[in-house]
C-alpha cells in the first residue's frame, strides 16, 4: 500500500521498498521451479521472496519472516540430483534449477496433560507418547531440521529418561513439523520435546528463590504506596527521582550489590 | 548469500578509505555531531516520523483533529469490509464468554487467564497461533526480581526511558505486575536463563538503573510463546482456537456493550459471527504498512487490525505518531533484510559509510537523527549501494572493530551477529555490513486504562496494541513484559465482569453505520478498505499482467 512513495526524491532513485522485491536495470534473474512449474526471478532473493515476485502471495507458508516462527518450511531438489534439501522459505536463498514445494503444515499427534500434576519423571512422558519407541534411530528427522537441532539427540535421550538433555538438545526448536514429515516411526517428536523441556523448566530446573520472595511482597502490598506516590509526582520531581536513581555496576554479579537508598527496594 | 563480485569491488573503496579512517578513530577523532539545529533540520527534512508532507489530519473518529502517518490515517479513515446494513445478525455462529482477537502473547496470555476464571474461550487469530512479534522478540523480559530491584525503579526506568510522556496508571501496573509474569512463566515451565542455583541471570539494558532483564538464550519472545500456547493447547475443554480467521469487525449491543465480532475465514473467504460477552483485542502492531517505505523486524500480520476495529467502535488512541525505527536494519543478505544490527557496533567503533567509502554522519548520533543521516544520503544525496534485489543500503565498516579492539574482538562481542551474516557466506569481521533504517515498534495504540480497560464495556486491550505504556519511547524487554502484564490483566478483568453477570441485548452495527456517515460527510473520498489483513508484495509488473482494467469481473479474481 503506502511504498512506493519514497522513491520520488530528487534524483527519482527506483529503490526496492517494504518487503517488494524489484528487478533493478541489469540484474540477472534464474529459473526456479515452483511446485515444477518454471518462473524466472531475481537471484539472491529468499525463496519467499522469490515466490512473492513470481506473483504468489501467501496466506499459508508465512509467518515471521524472520526464521524463528517455524511456518514455512520448504523441501527442495536440485535439477539433477537425488538429494533432498530443507531449510526455511525465509531463509533459504533461490538457486538456479531449484524444485521446491512448501510444507505449511503436517499433521502430528499432540497428547494433553496438566503442567501442575505431570511430575518431573520421565514415565509420564513416555506414558504420553509411547510412540517414543519406535524410534529406529534413521537420523532423518535431524537431516530434515533447517535449525540444526539433534533431533535423534534428544529423542534417544528422551527414550533414556533424561529430560535435561532432550530440553537442552531441543531448545532451538521452531516447531515446523519437517522432522514428523519425515519420521519412519510416525514421531511427533517436537510435540515430545515441547512437553520436556516444559517439564524440565517447571520440575528440574532449580527455581529462583529471589522470586518467590518477590511475588510474596508485591501480594502483601508492600509496593502499592510507592507507586502511587510516584504516580501522583510532578514531572520535575519524578526527573529529580530519575537523575538521582543508583546504576548497579556492570561487573557484579546478579544479586551481590546492594544500593545505598534502600527505602524504595 | 556472499556479496556479489559488484559489490565486492564496491567494498574495495571501503578498504581504500579504512587506513585513514582507522588512523584518525585512533587519534580519537570522529566525524563531527550535528548541533541541535541540524539535528532539527535532518529530523524534519527526513526522519519519516516528522517529515510534514507525510502527515496529515484525520477528519473523522475519536482522534479527529489530530496528526498521524499518512499510512496510518488512511487506515483510520477506513470503512469496513461488510456493509454493515447487509449483515444478518440475527444468526450467530459461536457463542462463548470471551473471545480474544490475536494470537501472540499478550491474546494467549488472556486465554489462559479467562480460562482459569472458568470462562469459555474463542482465540481468532489471523495466520497460525502463535505467528506475532512475541515470537521474534530476542533480547529479553524486565522484571524487577532481584533484592537490589523493586517495582518502584522498574517505574523510574520506564517513565524515564519514555521522556515522562507514559501514562503513568500503566507504567505502575507494569512494574507492579512483572515479577507476577516471571514468576507465572516459570510456574508454567519456561527455561530461563538461570545462575546454578535458580537465581535469575538477570542483565543490563539501555537506560536501566537495575540489571532487571531476564532472558532465555537469544529466543526469549519463542521460549514464552511456545510455553504459552502449550498451556493454550492443553486447556482445549475451555479454549477453541480459530486460526486464519481474523476478526474483521467489532459487534456492540444496543446498550453500547462490547458483543463480539465478525470474522472472516481466510481461506474459504467465509465470515461468521461470534457472540461474546467480553472481548480483548490483542492484535499486536503495524510493521508491515510499511509507512514511508521502510523494511520492518515485524511479522507478516502486523497491520493494526485491532486499532482500526476500536476506531470504529469509537476507542481513541494516543502516541501512535510516534514509531520506532532502528538507524541500522540489514539490507542485505536478503535473509536478514530488515532484521536488527544493535548499536553495540557502532559503540564499538565501527563508521557508516557511503558508497565512495566516505564518513557523512557522526556514528552515535540518537537513533532517530542517525536514522535521517541515512536516510538523506541514500535518498538525496544518492550515495546509497544498490542491491542486486533494488534494495538500498549504506556501509557498516564493522572489520574496522578488529583493527581498534584487535583480531576476534567481532565473534566475541557479536557472536549472534557473526553467526547470522556468517550463515550466509559474509564473514563481518572482513566485510562490512549493508545496513538502512527498520521500522520496528508501534509505540502507540488505543487508549485503555491500568486494568486493561477500555471505555467500552466488555472490551479490553492489551500488547503492542494498546498505547501510553512506553511513551514515545520503549525501553528494551518492556515490550515482552507489556504483553504479559496486560494480556493477564485483560482476561482476569474479562473474566470477572462476565462472573458480574452479563446480559447481552439485540448484536448492532450502528457504530459503523454511524463512521461510514462521518466519513462521507467528512467528504473522505475514495477510503481504503481495512482491516487490511495481509500486505500485498505483488510486484508492478506482476499487477500489470493481472489486467486489472480489462478484467469483466474483478470479484473473479480473488
Amino acid at each position: 500500500m503506502c511504498d512506493a512513495d519514497n522513491t520520488t526524491t530528487k534524483k527519482t532513485i527506483r529503490v526496492a521498498t517494504g518487503d517488494r522485491a524489484i528487478l533493478p536495470e541489469g540484474a540477472k534473474t534464474i529459473p526456479i521451479y515452483i511446485m515444477g512449474k518454471k518462473y524466472d526471478v531475481p537471484e539472491t532473493l529468499t525463496i519467499m521472496k522469490a515466490m512473492e515476485f513470481a506473483g504468489f502471495k501467501f496466506l499459508r507458508g508465512a509467518g515471521c519472516r524472520g526464521g524463528i516462527c517455524g511456518a514455512c518450511p520448504t523441501v527442495y531438489r536440485m535439477a539433477g540430483d537425488y538429494k533432498l534439501h530443507y531449510g526455511l522459505a525465509c531463509q533459504t536463498v533461490v538457486e538456479a534449477n531449484m524444485y521446491l514445494a512448501q510444507i505449511p503444515f503436517f499433521p502430528a499427534n499432540r497428547a494433553e496433560y496438566n503442567i501442575e500434576e505431570i511430575g518431573g519423571a520421565a514415565e509420564a512422558i513416555h506414558a504420553l507418547y509411547p510412540e517414543l519407541f519406535r524410534c529406529v534411530a534413521c537420523n532423518l528427522c535431524t537431516k530434515a531440521c533447517p535449525m540444526d537441532v539433534d533431533v535423534l539427540g534428544y529423542i534417544s535421550a528422551l527414550k533414556q529418561g533424561n529430560i535435561k538433555k532432550a530440553a537442552q538438545l531441543s531448545f532451538d526448536c521452531i516447531q515446523c513439523g519437517l522432522c514428523a514429515s519425515r519420521c519412519m516411526g510416525e514421531i511427533p517428536q517436537y510435540h515430545i520435546a515441547q512437553l520436556a523441556r516444559r517439564v524440565y523448566g517447571r520440575y528440574i530446573q532449580p527455581r529462583a528463590e529471589h522470586l518467590a520472595k518477590r511475588v510474596e511482597e508485591i501480594e502483601s502490598g508492600k509496593y502499592d504506596a510507592m507507586l502511587q506516590d510516584l504516580s501522583a509526582m510532578s514531572k520535575e520531581e519524578l526527573e529529580k527521582c530519575y537523575v538521582e536513581r543508583e546504576r548497579e555496576p556492570d561487573m557484579t554479579a546478579p544479586g551481590a550489590w546492594q544500593p545505598k537508598e534502600t527505602r524504595y527496594l | 548469500m556472499a556479496y556479489t563480485p559488484e559489490m565486492k569491488e564496491l567494498i574495495k573503496r571501503v578498504e581504500a578509505t579504512r587506513p585513514e579512517r582507522l588512523a584518525r578513530a585512533r587519534r580519537g577523532e570522529n566525524y563531527p555531531a550535528l548541533t541541535m539545529a541540524e539535528r532539527e533540520e535532518v529530523l524534519s527534512k527526513y526522519h519519516p516520523d516528522y517529515q510534514s508532507d507525510a502527515k496529515r489530519t484525520v477528519q473523522v473518529g475519536p482522534n479527529k483533529g489530530d496528526t498521524f502517518q499518512e499510512g496510518v490515517a488512511r487506515l483510520l479513515e477506513s470503512r469496513s469490509i461488510v456493509r454493515p446494513d447487509k449483515v444478518n445478525l440475527s444468526t450467530v455462529d459461536f457463542d462463548t464468554d470471551v473471545l480474544v482477537l490475536g494470537g501472540g502473547g499478550a491474546g494467549t496470555s488472556a486465554a489462559i487467564m479467562a480460562s482459569q476464571g472458568g470462562c469459555r474461550v474463542i482465540i481468532a487469530t489471523k495466520l497460525r497461533h502463535g505467528d506475532s512479534n512475541t515470537i521474534m522478540a530476542e533480547g529479553g523480559i524486565q522484571g524487577a526480581t532481584q533484592e537490589c530491584d523493586s517495582p518502584y525503579y522498574h517505574y523510574l526506568d520506564t517513565i524515564g526511558g519514555g521522556h515522562f510522556t507514559n501514562q503513568r496508571d500503566l507504567v505502575a501496573a507494569l512494574a507492579h505486575d512483572a515479577p507476577l509474569s516471571i514468576a507465572w512463566l516459570e510456574s508454567l515451565g519456561m527455561i530461563f536463563n538461570k545462575l546454578p542455583d535458580g537465581r535469575m541471570d538477570s542483565r543490563h539494558f539501555g537506560g536501566s538503573s537495575r540489571k532487571r532483564m531476564q532472558s532465555a538464550g537469544d529466543m526469549t519472545g519463542a521460549e514464552i510463546m511456545r510455553v504459552i500456547r502449550d498451556e493454550v493447547r492443553n486447556r482445549s475443554n475451555l479454549i477453541t482456537t480459530l486460526e486464519f480467521h481474523p476478526a474483521v469487525e467489532l459487534l456492540l449491543d444496543e446498550e453500547g456493550k462490547c458483543a463480539g465480532a465478525i470474522l472472516m475465514n481466510m481461506e474459504t473467504r467465509e465470515f461468521s459471527i461470534v457472540r461474546a460477552k467480553a472481548v480483548v483485542i490483542a492484535t499486536g502492531g503495524f510493521g508491515r504498512l510499511h509507512i514511508k517505505g521502510f523494511a520492518t523486524t515485524n511479522h507478516y500480520g502486523a497491520t493494526m487490525d485491532g486499532v482500526v476495529m476500536a476506531y470504529r467502535a469509537g476507542v481513541g488512541n494516543k502516541c501512535l505518531h510516534s514509531t520506532q525505527y532502528h538507524p541500522t536494519g540489514v539490507a542485505y543478505p536478503e535473509q536478514n533484510v530488515g532484521l536488527l544490527i544493535t548499536e553495540k557496533v557502532r559503540g564499538l567503533g565501527a563508521h557508516v559509510l557511503n558508497i565512495d567509502g566516505e564518513q557523512f554522519c557522526f556514528p552515535l548520533e540518537p537513533r532517530d537523527v542517525e536514522s535521517a543521516e541515512l536516510i538523506r544520503e541514500a535518498m538525496d544525496v544518492g550515495k546509497g549501494i544498490i542491491t542486486p534485489t533494488g534494495r538500498v543500503g549504506l556501509w557498516l565498516d564493522s572489520p574496522m572493530i578488529e583493527e581498534l579492539h584487535g583480531p576476534g574482538t567481532v565473534k566475541k562481542e557479536l557472536p549472534a551477529k557473526f553467526i547470522q551474516f556468517e550463515r550466509h557466506g559474509i564473514d563481518i569481521s572482513k566485510e562490512p555490513m549493508l545496513v538502512y533504517p527498520t521500522l520496528h515498534y508501534q509505540n502507540g495504540g488505543i487508549n485503555v486504562n491500568g486494568d486493561s480497560e477500555t471505555i467500552i464495556p466488555g472490551l479490553y486491550g492489551a500488547g503492542e496494541a494498546i498505547g501510553g505504556v512506553h511513551g514515545e519511547n520503549r525501553l528494551m524487554g518492556n515490550s515482552l513484559q507489556d504483553i504479559i502484564t496486560f494480556g493477564r490483566r485483560a482476561g482476569r478483568n474479562a473474566a470477572s465482569y462476565i462472573q458480574g453477570g452479563v446480559t447481552l441485548k439485540g448484536l448492532t452495527l450502528d457504530h459503523v453505520v454511524k463512521f461510514e456517515k462521518e466519513l462521507a460527510e467528512a467528504g473522505i473520498e475514495d477510503p481504503a478498505i481495512a482491516p487490511i489483513l495481509l500486505p500485498d508484495y505483488a510486484t508492478e509488473e506482476v499487477v500489470e499482467r493481472r489486467w486489472t482494467e480489462a478484467l469483466t469481473d474483478r470479484a473473479a479474481l480473488r
